[in-house]
């Protein structure tokens, strides 16, 4: 659904994975993103009625972008610039308090 | 002569917050052709900081009257959400599941029992079914509480509700039965003329028959031009919010609670401030470390938003309704608790407004006539 428009200036290479899978991506690109790129739909589900979310207002504001960057949950994903080796995972299951 | 006697409205209710917009709506739904009048969006909005408890258990040490007037609210609760419901369509969430204080220590323990204690032993004070539990009967009901919560109180009647959404409700409700919402109305005086009141706000007077002033802490300078007193102390408190989890937080905590939308409210605060403006880090820190004692999984939770915000607060604590004996038909209400007085504000106060009198009787200890007959507050005109 989404793609990538030409751009001018060439950034660097970075390669890091969703769920597991290995992908590259540009130097800049956030992980809200990167994942819209990957051809993910449902991001996470909502903590309360586990509702299939996706990343939305790209800008900080929604929260519906949440997944886990290198182990922590629930960070926003279009916040975070992509970084060689980076995990991101989406996620599938309800957040939970001490996990 | 005729025509200038003649209102637009019946009452003008002066303020759009919790206490403004519940008062409208009993109004309103009676059939009064009402207006509310309210600042702009850079107003301090006391209402919209608010923790969104409906809380029992502490109310009316020092005036048992406050705490029958709460528990009356209490139970009305449930059937107010209901008309917010049907006639709107929107859920505010209401819940009362009980609720609880708790207590970090031995000595905050004993703090807490002898509040209760002389809280309950007020000759005709209401029972509010508040008991002290010991920290295994918490645990039952709590399971996540940490090893440093020795015990605490627990009140059967306390509960909580969305409070954006009861607003929301408030107002959507307001609108559909007519009535006018005017935002950047400040207003800068109250003139009474041929049984009018003529309230004069920068873009234009607006006429009604009653005004009822439901301003917050701006009653203060409000009720004189109407008669009546208004002596308001406000605080400051601060709230820290943390993401979304799964709900895992059954009962509301006076300081920590889980709102129906998966987030973590933390609050535990007072000082004596009256602007919102700048977090103190200190305060939010010993907050944060208390609410994380009695819920040591909360350390993992990210925190996301947290904020400053006015309370309104007579100089008291204890709501104030008068009517005016010099302007007919002007009222004020000032109180702390704009969520849980809510159901009263919109079903029981309302009706008395429209009917033309605040029942003497029934609300005598409310009356501000109790800050002159104080010895320790000055006399005021």
């Amino acid at each position: 659904m989404f793609r990538r428009l030409p751009d001018k200036t060439a950034a660097g290479v970075v390669n890091f994975t969703i769920d597991g899978v290995r992908h590259v991506g540009r130097r800049g690109d956030t992980v809200a993103a990167v994942l819209l790129l990957s051809g993910a739909r449902a991001t996470r589900v909502s903590a309360v009625t586990a509702e299939p979310r996706a990343p939305y207002c790209m800008i900080g504001v929604c929260f519906e972008c949440l997944v886990t960057v290198d182990g922590v949950g629930n960070r926003q994903g279009c916040l975070i610039a992509v970084a060689n080796g980076m995990r991101i995972e989406t996620q599938k299951t309800r957040r939970e308090v001490g996990a | 002569m005729a025509a200038a006697t003649k209102s637009e409205y019946d009452c003008a209710v002066v303020g759009g917050g919790l206490l403004g917009a519940s008062i409208a709506w009993g109004l309103a739904k009676l059939g009064q052709r009402v207006v509310i009048v309210d600042e702009g969006d850079t107003a301090i909005r006391a209402s919209r900081g608010n923790f969104a408890l409906i809380w029992v258990q502490s109310k009316g040490l020092g005036m048992p009257e406050y705490a029958a007037w709460t528990v009356k609210s209490s139970n009305a609760w449930a059937g107010f959400a209901g008309q917010l419901r049907d006639q709107t369509g929107l859920d505010v969430c209401f819940e009362r599941p009980g609720g609880f204080h708790l207590a970090l220590s031995e000595a905050e323990l004993e703090a807490r029992a002898s509040q209760m204690n002389r809280l309950h032993n007020q000759p005709t004070v209401v029972d509010t079914g508040t008991v002290m539990l010991e920290r295994t009967e918490i645990a039952k009901m709590l399971p996540h509480i940490g090893p440093d919560v020795v015990g605490g109180s627990y009140c059967p009647i306390d509960g909580h509700v969305n409070s954006l959404r009861l607003f929301r409700a408030l107002h959507t409700g307001l609108a559909q039965l007519g009535a006018t919402y005017l935002p950047n109305h400040a207003v800068t005086d109250i003139r009474h003329e041929n049984g009018v009141y003529q309230l004069v706000t920068a873009n234009r007077e607006i006429h009604a028959a009653k005004v009822i002033l439901a301003a917050g802490n701006a009653n203060m300078h409000l009720a004189p031009l109407v008669g009546l007193y208004a002596p308001m102390l406000p605080e400051r408190g601060q709230i820290i919010v943390t993401e979304r989890v799964q709900p895992f937080l059954k009962y509301p905590v006076v300081t920590v609670r889980q709102t129906d939308e998966g987030t973590v409210m933390i609050g535990d605060s007072r000082e004596e401030r009256t602007t919102p403006d700048g977090m103190t880090t200190p305060i939010n820190a010993v907050m944060a470390n208390r609410a994380v004692r009695m819920f040591p999984i909360l350390g993992s939770l990210n925190v996301v938003r947290s904020w400053a915000a006015i309370r309104v607060m007579t100089q008291d604590g204890f709501p104030i309704y008068n009517q005016s004996t010099s302007h007919p038909g002007a009222f004020v209400t000032c109180c702390h608790s704009g969520v849980t007085l809510a159901a009263n504000h919109a079903l029981t106060i309302a009706p008395m407004i429209a009917a033309g009198a605040l029942d003497e009787h029934a609300l005598a200890a409310f009356s501000a006539g109790r800050f002159t007959r104080r010895p320790d507050v000055s006399q005021v005109a």
